[in-house]
């Protein structure tokens, strides 16, 4: 029992000793951690009988100026201000006490560098590399021929029946790809789907328009929807107009397209990419116009809009889902049956997250925390 | 090799950009912002592009006199005075082939341009964005018809946040004692909003954002091709 107690006494008095001699006086200056090496951590412990600490820097000119004053004498600072890797910092800190005209100074320099990786960032690696892990195993499954449940999302079967009803009114189909550029990923999972609609349409000779409002989807989408032409085994009917640009502005391009729904009375309308408060004016106007209506967006606060104005409406991971979905491909279902395992993962996660927060086990959640 | 190339232009392009998240050394760390200024530039090549499909498509309307051709000839006409005065006397910042043109510019108050944008384009985008008052309160009447569980649930949850956000609908609740404080309608709509709704859009965005690594990882992969035009 004694032996376990000095043993403990040692330990304690080991991890405390370097904190004490610190308490003492202390200025350090370190490189910050898992950076491109432009910043710097200082910490401070002077005695508490100062009453006001100065930091200074030494600049280009070899001139010392002030970064922070505190009166903390037990303080740190993070100077990210005009740093370069490899280059050498040097810092002061000046301490004084008016009260009986003592000062201190104490001065430390360091040279920053540029990190290979960033250790703070690796509960996000772990996990892209558990859900991409996940996603590359079930597509390989799929393709030694395993048999995939996916469920059934109606408003990608729907795209059927918008064909065949416009075919049949002899009305044309509006697919307005949303008001994001190529970078953004809903735009080019809306381009996906366009795919595979465009080749419907020529397949059943319907009419196709797609207004963008950028030039970058503009020739992406014209291509696509030749390729599709191309592949239905009808090259003559395509229209290269049908694919056309009508302005990058956000109400500029709902007053086109409304002008479009309202003129042509297009029989369905599929509204797949990024919408923002265009997406009601778009919608409702479809509606208006008696228009079979397929949206999806993964902007949540758009999603409402078009749940009640659509028939049908792809919410989130859904419009994602589309391409792979439509092509029936092993491959491409294999990937959308990895997501299910992210899904069931995060909600795992949650679950013992929120157990672990109400009794008070925070660890999980401090290393799931990062800048 | 005609879809070889660009599927390995995006695999490793791809590669870089998801190393360069984890790795803040150079020239990882900068990699993003010079691939954006890539964009941008191509971007600005395909402005012309769009600019060429607008033309073409309206021009061609008018010379067919296609139905309402009227409209798209002004159309036409609005873009060719933007573009001439922004060309002739320039834009806010910028000075156009004439200089700035002072005497006509204090005659309108700003460059022709500017004062067109101000008075013309500003207020007719202003006009469709008001437009979204209307049709929220048509898309909210048909949302409220109670006709199953689901839209009386909607329904009540909506008055309720509506209510709590008005100051006659604080009122209704005002004369509730303290210990009552959680049926005071301000604190039942702030309850609906904070977690209910928010958990809601937190479970879209986390699916969302899986939906987004799976789609990524299919690009990358070159399982899913047909943003290249085609399936083979």
């Amino acid at each position: 029992m004694n032996v376990n107690k000095i043993i403990t006494n040692l330990i304690s008095l080991l991890l405390v000793l370097p904190f004490s001699l610190n308490a003492v006086s202390a200025f350090v200056a370190k490189d910050h951690p898992s950076d491109d090496g432009r910043a710097i951590d200082l910490a401070w412990n002077v005695p508490d009988e100062f009453t006001s600490v100065t930091i200074e820097k030494l600049d280009s000119t070899e001139t010392w100026f002030a970064l922070t004053k505190t009166a903390s004498t037990v303080s740190d600072y993070v100077d990210n201000d005009g740093i370069e890797p490899g280059l050498n910092s040097q810092y002061r800190l000046i301490a004084k006490n008016p009260a009986n005209g003592d000062s201190l100074m104490l001065s430390t320099q360091i040279t920053s560098r540029a990190q290979w990786f960033n250790y703070k960032k690796s509960p996000l690696l772990f996990l892209l590399l558990l859900l991409s892990g996940a996603v590359i195993y079930y597509i390989l499954s799929a393709r030694r021929g395993k048999e995939l449940f996916i469920r059934r999302i109606n408003g990608l079967e729907s795209m059927d029946e918008a064909v065949g009803r416009a075919t049949e009114k002899g009305k044309p189909i509006l697919f307005v790809p949303g008001i994001g550029d190529l970078d953004d990923i809903q735009t080019i999972a809306g381009l996906t789907i366009l795919s595979q609609l465009a080749y419907k349409a020529a397949t059943y000779n319907a009419d196709l328009i797609v207004p963008v409002s950028k030039s970058m989807v503009l020739s992406t989408a014209r291509e696509i929807v030749k390729e599709a032409y191309l592949k239905a085994g009808r090259p003559d009917a395509f229209n290269p107009d049908c694919v056309f640009y009508l302005t990058d502005d956000q109400f500029g391009y709902v007053a086109g397209i409304d002008g479009i729904m309202v003129r042509e009375q297009p029989a369905a309308n599929f509204f797949l990419g990024t919408f923002y408060a265009e997406s009601l004016i778009l919608a409702e106007t479809g509606f208006g116009t008696g228009a079979m209506q397929t949206a999806g967006t993964a902007q949540p606060h758009q999603l409402p809009f078009f749940v009640v104005t659509c028939d049908y409406t792809l919410i989130g991971e859904e419009l994602f889902a589309a391409s792979a979905y439509l092509s029936k491909e092993p491959n491409q279902l294999g990937s959308l049956k990895g997501q299910d395992f992210g899904k069931l993962f995060i909600v795992l996660l949650i679950i013992i997250g929120s157990i672990m927060e109400m009794s008070g086990i925070h660890w999980l959640k401090n290393i799931l925390m990062f800048e | 090799m005609k879809r070889f190339l660009p599927l390995m232009v995006t695999f490793f392009i791809g590669i870089i950009v998801i190393s360069s998240e984890f790795i803040p050394h150079k020239p990882f760390s900068s990699i993003n912002a010079g691939l954006e200024n890539w964009f941008l530039i191509i971007s600005g090549f395909a402005i012309l592009l769009g600019q060429i499909s607008l033309i073409k498509v309206n021009s061609n309307k008018v010379y067919i006199k296609a139905e309402n051709w009227q409209y798209y000839l002004i159309g036409l006409i609005s873009f060719g005075v933007m573009v001439l005065c922004g060309i002739l006397w320039g834009t806010q910042d910028a000075n156009g082939i004439l200089g700035s043109h002072v005497d006509l510019s204090k005659w309108l108050g700003s460059k022709p341009f500017v004062y067109l944008f101000d008075n013309v384009y500003q207020h007719l985008s202003s006009t469709m964005f008001a437009l979204l008052a209307f049709f929220i309160a048509s898309a909210a009447y048909r949302a409220f018809i109670m006709r199953s569980f689901e839209s009386n649930l909607l329904m009540i949850a909506a008055v309720v946040v509506m209510l709590g956000r008005t100051t006659i609908g604080t009122s209704f609740t005002a004369w509730l004692p303290q210990g009552w404080r959680f049926l005071h309608l301000p604190d039942v709509a702030n309850f609906v909003m904070n977690y209910p709704t928010n958990a809601a859009q937190r479970a879209i965005m986390i699916s969302a954002a899986l939906g987004i690594v799976g789609s990524s990882l299919r690009i990358l992969l070159g399982i899913e091709r047909s943003y290249l035009g085609g399936g083979d």
